[in-house]
């Protein structure tokens, strides 16, 4: 007599590569992500290969040619002064992303280290440092950074450190909220009882488990960051020199063109709202992926 | 509820404190001296001493900071370099412009933006759920500056149904009393009615197109926020309850899923003030609208830094106070935030 065979089927489990392996595999999933993505590798591929992609020298023009409309020699057509509108987009996209990246940057940097300080020292300190960021906060971003720029000067690196400071208030609020929500999570508790140092613990322990909310609102800043760059470029708060191709620039040159030559307002104007759909549409799937609960 | 907004109202103190030293801050430590910047380059040593007297500027900080406090609680913020108008006067003569446009962007942005997410809601995750996630989508990727010019060019220059710039026909010799255009025009002695209401009519007109620009951002976040809040209520056990024991779906709708949902969008509503304040300096620039905005950016055009320091602050002013009001107003409709 045989003992009866029970034959257990092994579910298999799912294969978890850890939140950040996880994550990723959501985020390659979401289609609309995705298309965020492609649209970023397209701005992104303009301003690093603008000057193999652009027909002309964005900054050489002839008077002959000025107000050109769009035709197979000028793709966009060409501005006042005859200068090829395709060049200066693809030459414009450099700017944005040089400033809108390096902007996001220090502002993550600045912003998280007054969230970090505060969320990990706490009491007085915090206090007054959150009383720092919501002065910042009173301030509506873009008045911020016209008066900063007005203050600096005009300038690419003015122009980066104004969109920062307008940007860090919030980071500085995410880190710190972050920080505050693990701070009696049962592993920091456990990481401090076996004495790891507090500069560690923060480095090692906290940090890693806040971040997230960063990472998406920095994606998402990218894309307001772009829109302020060319916003200031439109109020005449743009780079130093004037013949620099800039969005925002470029658009304010094409308000005295409003009747006669529409297309200098519409290729600047898709191009901002192209790379700023881009970042928008990867940040809201960042959020997706990382936080798995938020899924609709 | 007094002790809630007397705490609220001394919590906001030291922001104010702290914006007052951040703009003392803007004219006094950073490179540059503001009497040079007031006279240009080319101004004689003379004259920079003189004008560094008369600014104030030998003192030691902390006694031209008390100066500086001092002028502000008194009312005043300075006046501008260029025709030494006192900036509060000038201030206030602009304002009303600004506010008519931030209003009818408001109005714009909360009148589409409510009943557009309690559309989206109600057909989640179908398509007319998916058509508004994508136009609310383009609405805070799309530049205030760039839809303002897209709109002029389809609306002023290509059909020519709307105009392009101004706040009325620059035929209309409209006494300004109020400041407020739509105002204005029906307080005109000795106009018809007629005249009153096309005049008020042109005024409308102008309106439209610059609170539309203005009001795309407020109008994206409003309707996500609309839709988020009535899909997560739409959830909640007593909504089914409601359901289970037979009433209408409009009935559910209005009293039993907008009253809850209402709270979030109350609040996100308030917290556009600042952003509206902002996106005004821009879409008075695209649209020549003479309010605020437009005065800021000639000022700094013109190196006009009292004009801008003190309408920073001002704008600040408003944008805490707003915020306060919503705090308010949201502690009254929820009691529970009162206990917090």
């Amino acid at each position: 007599m045989t003992a009866p065979s029970v034959a257990i089927a092994r579910v298999a489990p799912r294969a978890s590569r850890g939140l950040w392996g996880d994550a990723a595999r959501r985020l390659l999933r979401n289609r609309v992500a995705m298309v965020g993505v492609v649209f970023i590798v397209l701005f992104a591929g303009t301003a690093i290969f603008a000057s193999w992609i652009a027909p002309y020298d964005p900054n050489a023009g002839a008077l002959a040619n000025s107000l050109q409309a769009p035709s197979s020699a000028h793709f966009m057509g060409t501005d006042i002064q005859g200068r090829d509108e395709l060049s200066r987009v693809l030459y414009g996209a450099r700017i944005s992303l040089l400033v809108g990246l390096g902007s996001v940057i220090v502002g993550v940097f600045l912003g998280g280290t007054i969230g970090a300080i505060a969320g990990a020292v706490g009491g007085r300190v915090d206090n007054v440092l959150m009383r720092v960021v919501d002065v910042l906060l009173a301030i509506p971003g873009i008045l911020l950074a016209i008066g900063i720029v007005a203050w600096l000067d005009r300038g690419l690196p003015q122009i980066t450190i104004a969109v920062a400071v307008t940007n860090a208030p919030i980071f500085a609020r995410l880190l710190r909220g972050g920080l505050l929500a693990v701070r009696e999570a049962d592993y920091v508790v456990a990481a401090r009882s076996v004495g790891v140092p507090s500069r560690r613990l923060l480095l090692r322990h906290m940090l890693p488990n806040s971040l997230t909310p960063i990472i998406v609102a920095a994606t998402l800043a990218l894309a307001t960051a772009i829109i302020d760059v060319a916003g200031l470029g439109f109020l005449g708060l743009g780079p130093a020199d004037p013949r620099t191709a800039e969005w925002g620039t470029m658009l304010q040159d094409s308000t005295k063109f409003l009747r006669s030559a529409q297309y200098l307002i519409f290729f600047p104007g898709l191009a901002i709202v192209i790379s700023a759909v881009g970042f928008n549409l990867l940040g809201d799937g960042l959020r997706e992926s990382l936080d798995p609960r938020l899924k609709k | 509820m007094t002790r809630y907004i007397v705490r609220r109202v001394l919590g906001a103190i030291p922001v104010l404190f702290g914006l007052s030293i951040v703009l003392f801050a803007f004219i006094h430590l950073l490179p540059g001296d503001p009497a040079t910047a007031i006279l240009g380059q080319h101004a004689t040593a003379q004259r920079i001493a003189d004008m560094r007297a008369y600014l104030g500027l030998n003192d030691p900080l902390p006694i031209q900071y008390v100066g500086y406090l001092g002028d502000l609680l008194r009312g005043d913020f300075g006046s501008s370099f260029i025709n030494n108008q006192p900036v509060l006067a000038e201030f206030l003569r602009r304002f009303p412009g600004t506010v008519e446009l931030t209003l009818a962007a408001m109005i714009f942005a909360a009148g589409v933006g409510i009943p557009l997410g309690r559309f989206a809601a109600r057909h989640a995750q179908r398509w007319p759920d998916g058509a508004v996630t994508v136009f609310s989508l383009l609405g805070i990727s799309i530049p205030v500056f760039v839809l303002g010019l897209t709109l002029q060019v389809i609306f002023a220059v290509y059909f020519k149904v709307l105009p392009a710039s101004g706040r009325l026909d620059p035929r209309t010799a409209l006494d300004l009393q109020t400041n407020f255009v739509l105002i204005d025009t029906w307080l005109m002695p000795g106009w018809t009615f007629d005249q009153k209401l096309s005049a008020f009519i042109d005024g409308v007109r102008h309106l439209i197109l610059p609170a539309i620009a203005l009001g795309s951002i407020p109008l994206a976040i409003i309707t996500r926020i609309t839709r988020a809040s009535v899909i997560e209520v739409a959830n909640e056990d007593y909504v089914r309850t409601a359901r289970a024991k037979g009433l209408r779906e409009r009935r559910i709708d209005d009293r039993h899923i907008m009253r809850n949902a209402w709270l979030p969008v109350v609040t996100v509503i308030g917290l556009q003030v600042g952003g509206l304040l902002g996106g005004a300096v821009i879409t008075e620039t695209v649209f020549a609208w003479n309010g605020v905005g437009r005065w800021v950016v000639d000022a700094i055009g013109n190196r006009d830094y009292f004009v801008v320091q003190s309408t920073i602050l001002i704008f600040a002013l408003i944008f805490l106070a707003v915020n306060l009001i919503v705090d308010i107003a949201y502690a009254f409709i929820n009691p529970r935030i009162r206990y917090a």
